[in-house]
């Protein structure tokens, strides 16, 4: 592969002609070494949930067509993929479980580097789970708060309360159909129960509990980690920063975090900023101290702190391979397991945080809440002691780097369209029920080796756009939109269609909305909810002329992402497939009958800009059927492409 | 003479040669499109096992060939290079070839013979080697493939 075949990103095409150079294995080396893939897999057809197996059924239908138990592609698929959903909607789950905890200690006043930064967010929210807030202190409702959230992660029975936010009407079906989420961690039990050896063998009804764990995690586990990281470190405002392997300095101690949580990450740009530290640096022969951040974690301090982000998933290593980065630190999820050979190569010190997730032959430094300012500052420490090993020879940093704006919210946003003294959804709603925009799209999800790096996410907004489709994007889709240009409020002229130019022109916005990390789909949702609440654009999620997508995914949290967005009505297109195609009643169920059972069903589609039109298609059938206006520039947008 | 060799020692019995056989045996030679084909693809190698050690079994291109020898109709025939082929318009499905095969290479499509045609549609590689995620499969000559056990056992 050359390296304009793996990624469409300059910085990134730079870095990995260097490690081609000198021999350090990336992410994309060893995607060629693991090509043909097992098939089996791929296809969802291997089965190792119990030891009669493992089992594989023939695709080919020469060979086996039911494993040791009787199991067929059907259940096997099936089984398989709920299976992923678990995986996922836990690690959300759990990231909002540790969010959780931490306002917890700091309610407590045993998590000193932390306070409520978001009251206004702190009291509504306790007002919505039912909690007194009259003549209480902070504090305590702050314990009442958590002690409640803490609270639906064990539910047994009932419902979820996040998930009263819907519209009545997808609440309604919900119970119809048996999936309103009962407790988070329930869900996903039941997952591994159900798949367990000779449980359910009904590959519809095993979906169906699949798509009740991804509310739990959509509507539960990842709606918290979203409202208590609001609460804790301030709920994002738009804010100015920059993007790319190019933010890292050649003068300063480069400190990159990586991982998802913010917990810790906010709490070293506290002490990135401590006086004493950048006298140390100083003395060390920098001129300052410069954070940077890769994925999701990324995310949480660009938008609230206006951090830079050095890049996005694949990107892990080429950060290290610039050889300018004084130390790394992980915490949970994405994080490759190659980052400790690749740090080797380099005067980089790998460091992990979480005890959930070490690395060996790497420095560990545990994090804990009570001990928050502290670690950070020892951390920060040793990367601006780390500074004078830097190899000077060694260094290559790319020039690249992007002007971006992000930091937009359910909140702030949309009502920003309304003006500051009319704030309200109207005027979103309006632009859609004129014309003036044809709907919305959500890009989201990862980056994979199979799909050439950047080239899904940005190709698809490209094309997204230019049919005054407004685009919103989180996790690593933002940061490659976000690389390539797209969330600067200029792209507007330069991409966007005429009806969403002049939006993006009235209010200032970019053409594509940065909404946070991958947790932060769940402003999505409620962003959803309150077009629906706003009125005119019928009254439930799969209604609205919305489409959602994740064209460059791998991991399992995007399959549960994926889900919850079916689940709730809007029509999602998935770059690779979801490896269940080797069971044709699966792969029909989740393509074509869905749409009779949820208002909504899954594409797969591998090229961006055939798939920006299955969004588009979408939008347009939902238009005519809530007998919208034609969209206003359609003609002109026609004779442009 | 470059031949398909397998170094039994490393097969787990995965069944991707199985695989990346029938794909590429397909119209589309995309598994997902394949398996979705009207006319199903069929492998031409099979895993099979003796006690429990797997293998992947397939038409070995015998120097002096018995399939070659009790085809009747001239269907089965060995070409200038040595390879042992099979021409599907004289194949009349008598299975002679079946009956004297020592591997068990041969199997049936319908009322023709099938077996390892060493990928036509290829040029210098085999679908099976590629696909053999150990690498037990191998292509090159036998000195070739002998030096490899060697240099592998020191």
């Amino acid at each position: 592969m050359r390296e304009e075949e793996k990624s469409i990103d300059k910085a990134s095409q730079e870095i990995l002609e260097i490690a081609e150079k000198e021999g350090i294995d990336t992410a994309w080396d060893r995607y060629e070494a693991m090509v043909p893939q097992c098939g089996f897999g791929e296809l969802g057809l291997c089965c190792r949930n119990c030891l009669l197996g493992p089992c594989r059924i023939d695709p080919f239908e020469e060979g086996p067509q039911k494993g040791v138990c009787g199991a067929t592609a059907e259940i096997i698929a099936a089984r398989n993929l709920i299976r992923m959903i678990a995986g996922g909607a836990s690690a959300h789950s759990d990231h909002g479980r540790d969010i959780a905890h931490t306002l917890l200690l700091t309610a407590q006043g045993k998590a000193k580097g932390y306070e409520v930064k978001d009251e206004e967010k702190l009291l509504s929210l306790a007002r919505e789970l039912g909690i007194r807030t009259n003549g209480r202190d902070k504090k305590e409702i702050a314990i009442e708060v958590a002690e409640k959230v803490f609270s639906e992660f064990g539910q047994q029975h009932g419902e979820l309360q996040f998930s009263h936010r819907a519209p009545e009407k997808r609440q309604a079906l919900w119970r119809k159909l048996g999936i309103m989420p009962r407790g988070i961690d329930r869900e996903i039990v039941e997952v591994m129960h159900r798949t367990t050896m000779g449980v359910d063998n009904d590959c519809e009804n095993l979906i169906t509990h699949g798509m009740r764990t991804a509310l739990g995690d959509g509507w539960g586990g990842s709606m918290i980690a979203t409202e208590l990281s609001d609460l804790l470190f301030g709920t994002p405002k738009p804010i100015r920063a920059k993007v790319n392997l190019g933010v890292l300095k050649e003068d300063e101690v480069n400190l990159v975090v990586h991982g998802h949580e913010p917990t810790l990450s906010d709490v070293i740009v506290t002490a990135s900023q401590d006086p004493e530290l950048i006298e140390l640096a100083r003395k060390n022969g920098a001129k300052g101290i410069n954070l940077a951040g890769i994925c999701c974690t990324a995310n949480e301090i660009l938008m609230r702190h206006g951090i830079p982000i050095a890049g996005n998933f694949l990107q892990q290593e080429l950060a290290i391979a610039t050889g300018a980065v004084d130390l790394m630190l992980v915490d949970v999820q994405c994080i490759m397991p190659s980052l400790s050979s690749v740090a080797k190569c380099f005067h980089t010190k790998l460091v992990s945080t979480s005890p959930k997730a070490k690395f060996p032959g790497t420095e560990h430094i545990e994090f804990k809440e009570e001990e928050a300012l502290p670690i950070a500052k020892k951390i920060v420490r040793m990367a601006v002691e780390n500074f004078k090993n830097r190899v000077k020879e060694k260094v290559n940093i790319p020039g690249e780097k992007m002007d971006l704006v992000a930091g937009f919210t359910a909140e702030s946003v949309f009502k920003f369209l309304g003006g500051k003294y009319r704030a309200t959804y109207r005027p979103l709603n309006d632009a859609i029920i004129s014309g003036r925009l044809r709907g919305a799209a959500g890009i989201v999800g990862c980056n994979n080796p199979k799909i050439k790096h950047d080239w899904g996410h940005v190709e698809m907004a490209k094309e997204l756009i230019k049919n005054d489709v407004l685009v919103v994007v989180t996790g690593c889709s933002a940061i490659a939109n976000a690389k390539a240009g797209l969330l600067k409020p200029e792209a507007a002229f330069q991409y966007a269609g005429k009806g969403l130019r002049e939006i993006c022109e009235a209010v200032g916005v970019p053409p594509v909305l940065h909404v946070g990390s991958c947790v932060d789909n769940s402003r999505i949702l409620i962003t959803l909810c309150n077009v629906v609440a706003e009125g005119g654009l019928g009254d439930d999620i799969s209604d609205l002329p919305v489409a959602g997508a994740a064209p460059e995914w791998m991991s399992e949290k995007a399959v549960s992402i994926a889900f919850y967005f079916v689940a709730s009505g809007v029509f999602t297109v998935l770059g690779n497939p979801f490896p269940i195609l080797g069971s044709r009643e699966v792969t029909q169920l989740l393509t074509k009958r869905l749409e009779q059972i949820v208002g909504a069903n899954f594409a797969f589609e591998s090229d961006p800009i055939k798939a920006a039109h299955l969004m588009i298609d979408h939008i347009n059938e939902r238009r005519q059927a809530l007998k919208l206006k034609p969209v206003m520039y359609e003609k002109e947008e026609v004779a442009v492409r | 003479m470059e031949k398909i060799f397998c170094d039994i020692r490393k097969c787990l019995g995965c069944k991707s040669c199985e695989i990346a056989c029938a794909v590429e045996h397909s119209a589309s030679k995309n598994i997902f499109q394949a398996i979705t084909e009207e006319k199903k693809p069929r492998q031409r190698v099979v895993v099979e096992s003796t006690t429990r050690e797997p293998f992947p079994l397939r038409c070995h291109h015998c120097e002096d060939a018995p399939c070659v020898q009790a085809c009747m109709s001239g269907a089965m025939y060995k070409d200038e290079k040595g390879f042992t082929r099979h021409d599907a318009e004289k194949c009349v499905g008598c299975w002679m070839c079946i009956m004297v095969c020592p591997f068990g290479a041969i199997s049936r499509q319908e009322n023709l013979a099938l077996k390892c045609d060493l990928c036509p549609d290829r040029e210098d590689s085999f679908a099976c080697v590629e696909g053999c995620p150990t690498k037990a499969l191998f292509a090159g000559s036998w000195e070739e493939f002998q030096e490899k056990l060697r240099k592998e056992e020191s």
